[in-house]
């Protein structure tokens, strides 16, 4: 099976978030940058199918020389080869310019698979790998949470809300999105890393692709970004324990969200 | 002003692609292995399993195993960045950095038989070569007295003796050992009759008592007596009376490992006790504010900065196999001394919750400052410098 992965940098969990002066982005400069996490889980499950049904895994990130981090963590954690599309814009490129130079790039590579993440930790919009199969014409399902490849069909399992999941069967080539959780990732190999080197990653600019600036300008515009301010706010709960408590644990469970 | 990243300036000159990866790839796996976990195996007094097979699983600990014998064949630096990795994450890497470098003693002097026979499965991590016998009850920092006899019976060694703080023997199938094969008295280089052996503990012929030993630091560390312990002749490393001199070739590289150990624990300390200064109000205002606070964490942190630029110069020099016994030592005298510095500027930083198990710096604290003594104590260290390098009377 020829499969790609898409994966995007973004900047790290613990990275200090501070604001651009116009407040429309966070600034770069302070950023480290990591691999998206749902891409990390797509990369994962990409190699786990190669690793059954043999084959080739190439992954494809969109961005600025920085991005190379990504690419060569996955090529150490086992993918073949890789295409590095050079764009500026970085993490603020919007779905469709980043899906539109994807899809330009490897029309002709004749994937039997691609896999993304479901979606991105900064912009968070889950429409990249969407836009990316509307481009390609290829069928597509989201949040996938299993994936069993059988004689040239697909059969996922989709994560629905409350507890849910429904299995869906498709043909291939196809595009699934991937959603954390899905496996267990495994680590780069001291030998991977070493190896990563010598692998291929191919530089491709957007005028090679034919494209043209307005094809491949933002669709998008992000107004403004902002810290969410933090409030404290205390309840009495009334009633006999008995019925406070019940209060307390419906209230745990229905706002705070932590049961 | 907003911290700056605690990433070292120092370390961006002798950045490159390959170091970043490893960086971070190590980083990501001890990510799994948080604060809660060394902190739980440290109060049990457990060996760290789980992490030591993880890190074995992919690779980390053949790092200096050269590709033809199944490991990744890397260098020294690459390998002390992993260790470092390690301790800076808040881990503690001296539970398996010894699987790395004491089968360089195999590399650099066995036989080829015995470098087939058993580099591969060290690099696989089937088999666990990590004791390394030396010290004696009567032999610490002088070496060359130790008394455990090693005598040549037909096709076997017959050993008998005593050895103290041997670390991980219950966690090796090898033992290296270095026993005297010819009486003190006998000799008149009194660097000769002292011979290096591989020992297979996995079927010992004889009585070899292993004794843990109850430290301040979670170290398995044991002592041993053997009594008629019967090892094949082959075991031995190299040529009987040499092995002095083995393990000597083997200091360099461990000085430089744990030169990194001990950055990475001073880094642990500064970026710790940089934000706690920055976040713990007193008197109104972060603590951090106070200069008697700050400074100290400043210093100690130039100061780790610094020795991290001697454990690289340690380090290319080794990879251009030049004479780097001063730099190596130099390197782990001057990073024990920063990590402790740092360690101790954490620990006031921090207050009276330095002393609480929960914040991992009582932990930390304990465990650095073992760098300062073993493997080789910062006293020996300057003994050298003053006499090999400084042309100064011998002292040792
Ligand atoms: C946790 C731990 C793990 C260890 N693991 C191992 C192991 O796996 N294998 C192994 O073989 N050993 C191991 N050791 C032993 C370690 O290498 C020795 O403790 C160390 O070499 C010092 O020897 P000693 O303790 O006998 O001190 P001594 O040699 O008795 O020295 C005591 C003090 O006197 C000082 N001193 C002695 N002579 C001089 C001099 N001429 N000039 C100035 N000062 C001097 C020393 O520097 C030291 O401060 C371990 C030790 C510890 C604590």
């Amino acid at each position: 099976m020829k499969i790609m992965v898409c994966i995007k940098q973004v900047p790290a969990k613990d990275s200090t978030l501070r604001l651009t002066e116009d407040s429309t982005w966070i600034r770069e400069q302070d950023l480290s940058y990591e691999i998206n996490e749902p891409d990390a889980y797509a990369l994962e499950e990409a190699l786990r199918l190669k690793e059954k049904h043999g084959g080739e895994v190439v992954v494809c990130s969109v961005g600025p020389d920085r991005v190379q981090q990504v690419i060569r963590e996955a090529l150490a954690k086992g993918a073949d080869r890789a295409i590095h599309l050079v764009a500026d814009g970085g993490s603020r490129l919007d779905s469709y310019p980043a899906a539109r130079l994807m899809a330009e790039a490897v029309r002709r590579e004749g994937f039997d698979l691609i896999c993304t993440g479901l979606q991105s930790d900064d912009l968070g919009f889950a429409q990249t790998g969407v836009v990316l199969a509307e481009l390609l014409g290829l069928p597509h399902a989201t949040i996938i949470m299993e994936v069993q490849a059988e004689d040239g069909r697909l059969k996922v399992k989709r994560e629905l809300e409350g507890g849910w999941f429904q299995w869906v069967q498709m043909p291939l080539p196809a595009l699934l999105t991937i959603q954390s959780g899905i496996n267990k990732l495994r680590y780069a190999t001291l030998k991977g890393i070493k190896q990563a080197k010598s692998k291929e990653i191919r530089r491709v600019i957007a005028t090679e692709l034919g494209l043209k600036a307005e094809e491949l300008a933002g669709r998008q515009k992000l107004h403004r970004v902002y810290v969410p301010v933090k409030t404290k706010q205390t309840e009495f709960i009334d009633g006999s324990p008995k019925e406070a408590a019940a209060k307390l644990v419906e209230k745990l469970q229905r706002d705070a969200r932590v049961l | 002003m907003e911290p700056q990243s605690t990433q070292s300036h120092t370390e961006q000159s002798h950045t490159n692609e390959d170091w970043q990866a490893i960086r971070e790839a190590v980083g990501k796996l001890c990510r799994d292995f948080p604060d809660a976990y060394w902190r739980e195996v440290d109060k049990q007094e457990k060996y760290p399993q789980e992490f030591v097979d993880q890190l074995t699983a992919s690779g980390y600990l053949a790092a200096l195993i050269p590709e033809e014998y199944g490991g990744a064949g890397l260098g020294i630096a690459e390998a002390s960045i992993i260790l470092e990795e390690i301790n800076r994450s808040g881990g503690n890497a001296v539970a398996c950095h010894a699987q790395m470098y004491i089968m360089g003693t195999l590399l650099r002097h066995g036989s080829e038989e015995q470098k087939r026979r058993y580099l591969p499965p060290i690099a696989q991590g089937d088999l666990r070569l990590q004791a390394f016998a030396v010290t004696e009850p009567n032999a610490g920092s002088e070496t060359t007295r130790i008394e455990t006899r090693a005598v040549r019976k037909g096709d076997s060694y017959v050993i008998n003796g005593q050895k103290i703080f041997i670390s991980r023997v219950k966690q090796s199938d090898l033992m290296m050992l270095l026993a005297r094969t010819t009486p003190y008295d006998e000799l008149t280089d009194k660097t000769r009759g002292l011979s290096v052996f591989l020992v297979d503990m996995r079927n010992i012929k004889g009585n070899l008592e292993v004794q843990p030993l109850d430290l301040m630091i979670n170290h398995h560390t044991s002592t041993l007596f053997f009594d008629d312990v019967e090892i094949p002749a082959d075991s031995l490393i190299g040529e009987e009376g040499k092995g002095f001199r083995y393990i000597i070739d083997g200091w360099n590289a461990e000085r430089i490992l744990i030169a990194a150990e001990a950055i990475g624990d001073g880094r642990w300390f500064v970026e710790r006790a940089a934000r706690y200064a920055r976040e713990r109000v007193v008197f109104g205002r972060p603590i951090g504010v106070n200069q008697g606070v700050q400074f100290p964490i400043a210093q100690a942190y130039a100061h780790i900065e610094a020795a991290n630029l001697m454990r690289f110069e340690a380090a290319a020099k080794f990879e251009r196999r030049e004479k780097c016994g001063a730099e190596a030592n130099m390197a782990k005298l001057l990073a024990s001394e920063a990590a402790w510095e740092a360690a101790n500027a954490c620990l006031t930083t921090y207050g009276g919750y330095g002393f609480a198990r929960d914040y991992d710096v009582e932990r930390k604290f304990r465990e650095t400052r073992l760098f300062s003594v073993a493997p080789v104590s910062n006293n020996l260290v300057l003994a050298f410098l003053g006499h090999n390098v400084l042309g100064m009377p011998k002292s040792y």
